[in-house]
């Protein structure tokens, strides 16, 4: 153990004590929080408990993952019960605050579980049907701790992986324990996370960069954000063995522009990083530096893409480049880089601490350790959930998340993001493993799943894939800017029942010639989601090529939006000199050195 | 350069063509540069918003649990055709592809605020408060 991190952890334990040693609230109030009121809750505890006149610690956490429980508000005692209330309404704060933070005794008719205790009439945390089976290596700390605050991280085990890499590991061996655990990234392609490493350890240049991905364009997924809301030091620990391992220098966390809370979070928690030694010259004492930043990415879903990314760092319209150079010989502004995942850095620190094999023991042969799965739409409950690999859709769908609520029978799922497919409920049996799920037709993408009952037409769900495919196409290859134009005029007329017999041909025609001609996996599986519910579900577009076939439900949305709006020569322009240009020199505008 | 406008549109909520010129000249782009960029990403605009923004999601989960009927409530609702600005000058209107709370579809954002499990009688009640205080608000000033 390094003397640095033995005194972080020392001070650790003891700010824990000090939490337990009085009663500690916890809020989540990420996202998923706000959208159904935390904030409202989070004030009202805060009256309610400056009334009361104890003194209480209230922290704000990330989520637990059980969505449907939201806004959750977590009450540990000390010599008390600890117990998660669910759906809170500020209105009821009051009672939890006098009966459980003042008096001590849980509210059993709101609580939604107890956490390492036993309340008569409440089930444990881990009973929950949604949690049952899961297991926790990226979320484990989610929901648990301040996601800002370091040393409740160190004092639930964080940052010792990165310790024990460092004063016991070679870089070699730190690559080799991700090779043997057989990590495979989580961004969508499952590619061996060891093997990518290992290209960029293999280049001598003195600057590297280890790139993390949480551009997060695809609807349905809110994995990424969630980790860096509920526990950005497990990325940030993640990040830095990569770099250990690979001999890189800098990190860059990419988030995209609009929330403020990932973003706000995984700075803090930077920060917090480079006043405690673990980033910086020098980390945790050892003869070894890393510098880590975040960097803001424009709403662009293509801009997920490796190398379009690296565009948009520096600052450009975020088109693919092409490849080769590969990333690990030309990366951002020209230096080697390597990309990853939100999700498949947050791995890092539990494999090097518990050793390739603990991780490798978990998930099926070639898809090991978790998947992390976003649960939403005809479902009881949604949420987060982070399952071994080898489990069945059907495990996680009608057990951990419930099934379909209402009594309807479930049709379909829609996974893999609007470049996925759908799998049909038939095919629920199906294991979860990335190779299984790429046969059948529907791969596992980033994690989003979207439950869908009988009522919902798949005709009318691809028509919102394909409109919004074509909206994000960049636009630098025709293939795909005129592809996926084209297939979305097809589909509308199909869904407004006056499509053309040789409609479905001719969608494939265009289909089969992205994927042969685009640059990037934007075009190239750009047809998927067609495809695949063709593949299921051709009946329904046959129906709907019918004679005198209805028109489905009219859609609304937005038309591609990258040929660049209009600068209209009447527009209005800013009375007073804005203090922006401030903004601009501060931020810079030059590459780092 | 896309920090740099990223910066200038949080802080003014749109592009002037000074801040265009402005980047430009500390980039050491051309005009055309900066505005082939700024052109590209839909968090960019170029006119002054409207006071208040509300945004949609039309993203898939959304859109199954029926997003559309709001969608399509609200713009008529509002005397809109699409995304844009109402006519007083009070809200702006925007879509967006997933507002990263799918759990709690449909989602809305009302001045950057999200808000999920939404009907659309609760959307135009949420938008004809934010009106009322809106026009409270003008008469005073
Ligand atoms: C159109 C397109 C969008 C993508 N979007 C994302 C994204 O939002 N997040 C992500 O991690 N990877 C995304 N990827 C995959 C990345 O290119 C890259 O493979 C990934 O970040 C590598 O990380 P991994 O090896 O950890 O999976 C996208 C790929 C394509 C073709
Ligand atoms: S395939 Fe589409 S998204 Fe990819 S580079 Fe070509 S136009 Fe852009
Ligand atoms: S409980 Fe919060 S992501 Fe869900
Ligand atoms: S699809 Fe609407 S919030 Fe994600």
């Amino acid at each position: 153990m390094t003397e640095a991190y033995e005194a972080l952890a020392k001070r650790a334990a003891a700010r824990w004590d000090e939490l337990h040693a009085r009663p500690w609230v916890r809020v989540g109030t990420g996202l998923m929080g706000e959208a159904v009121g935390a904030l409202e809750v989070l004030s009202a505890l805060r009256e309610a408990i400056e009334r009361a006149g104890v003194e209480a610690t209230i922290s704000e956490v990330g989520t637990t993952g059980l969505c449907y429980a939201e806004p959750i508000v977590d009450v540990h005692v000390p010599d008390g019960p600890r117990v998660r209330y669910g759906n809170v309404r500020p209105e009821q704060v009051e009672t939890i605050v006098q009966r459980h933070v003042v008096g001590g005794e849980p509210v059993t008719d709101l609580a939604l579980a107890s956490v390492d205790s036993n309340v008569p009439g409440v089930p444990r945390f881990e009973q929950l049907p949604m949690m049952q089976g899961q297991i926790r290596v990226a979320l484990r700390n989610a929901g648990e701790i301040d996601p800002t605050d370091i040393d409740q991280y160190v004092a639930r085990g964080g940052f010792s992986g990165l310790d024990k890499a460092l004063s016991s590991l070679t870089t070699e061996q730190t690559l080799d324990e991700i090779k043997n655990s057989g990590l495979r990234g989580r961004g969508g392609a499952a590619f061996p996370t060891g093997v990518k490493w290992g290209f960029l350890a293999g280049n001598p240049a003195p600057q590297k960069y280890i790139l993390c991905n949480c551009e997060e364009g695809d609807p349905g997924a809110f994995n990424d954000k969630t980790i860096l809301e509920s526990d950005p030091f497990t990325l940030i620990e993640g990040c830095i063995i990569a770099g250990y391992a690979t001999g890189a220098s800098n990190g860059i966390v990419f988030i995209r522009h609009g929330h403020d809370s990932p973003i706000d979070r995984t700075r803090a928690a930077i920060q917090a990083c480079y006043d405690n030694g673990v980033l910086g010259e020098s980390v945790l004492g050892k003869e070894f530096s890393f510098d880590m930043e975040v960097s803001l990415v424009g709403e662009s879903y293509v801009a997920g893409e490796e190398t379009a990314l690296m565009e948009a760092v520096e600052g450009k319209r975020s088109m693919p480049r092409f490849r080769p150079p590969f990333p690990a010989a030309y990366g951002v502004w020209g230096k080697p880089s390597n990309i990853n995942n939100i999700k498949t850095l947050s791995y890092a620190p539990e494999i090097v601490r518990r050793g390739a094999e603990w991780f490798a023991g978990i998930g099926t042969e070639k898809s090991t350790g978790t998947a992390i799965a976003c649960l939403s739409g005809d479902i009881r409950y949604p949420g987060l959930v982070e399952a071994p690999f080898g489990l069945t859709v059907r495990d996680v769908i009608e057990g951990m998340g419930g099934g379909e609520p209402t009594g309807k029978a479930l049709k379909f799922l829609q996974t893999g993001g609007p470049l996925g497919g759908v799998l049909p409920a038939e095919q629920f049996d199906m294991v979860l493993d990335f190779d299984e799920m790429v046969a059948a037709g529907a791969m596992f993408g980033s994690g989003g799943l979207i439950v869908c009952n009988e009522e919902r037409s798949v005709v009318d769900l691809t028509r919102t894939l394909v409109a919004f495919d074509q909206m994000e196409s960049c636009g630098k290859c025709f293939p795909c800017r005129l592809g996926m134009s084209h297939i979305l005029e097809i589909l509308e007329r199909i869904a407004a029942g006056k499509g053309r017999s040789s409609d479905m041909e001719l969608m494939e025609r265009v289909g089969v010639n992205m994927r042969g001609g685009s640059l990037c996996g934007h075009g190239q599986l750009g047809y998927n989601p067609v495809a695949s519910a063709v593949r299921f579900f051709g009946g329904e577009f046959e129906t709907q090529l019918e004679e005198g076939a209805g028109a489905l439900a009219s859609f609304v949305g937005p038309k591609s939006t990258r040929r660049g709006a209009q600068m209209s020569g009447d527009t209005p322009t800013a009375s007073v000199k804005p203090d922006f240009v401030m903004h601009i020199e501060a931020v810079g505008t030059s590459p780092p050195s | 350069m896309l920090s740099s406008l990223l910066a200038a549109q949080d802080e003014l909520g749109y592009l002037p063509y000074e801040a265009v010129d402005e980047v430009s000249l500390c980039t050491g782009s051309s005009v055309n540069e900066v505005w082939a960029v700024a052109s590209f990403y839909p968090n960019f605009r170029f006119t002054p918003p409207a006071r208040h923004s509300v945004e949609i999601c039309w993203g898939p989960t959304c859109h199954v649990l029926g997003a559309q009927p709001i969608l399509q409530g609200l713009v008529s609702h509002l005397g809109l055709e699409g995304e844009g600005d109402t006519e007083d000058g009070s809200i702006s209107l925007k879509y967006n592809t997933c507002l990263g709370v799918c759990p709690h579809a449909p989602a809305m954002s009302f001045d950057h605020e999200l808000a999920g499990r939404m009907s659309l009688d609760e959307a135009v009640s949420r938008v004809e408060r934010i009106r009322a205080a809106d026009s409270a608000g003008e008469q005073q000033a």
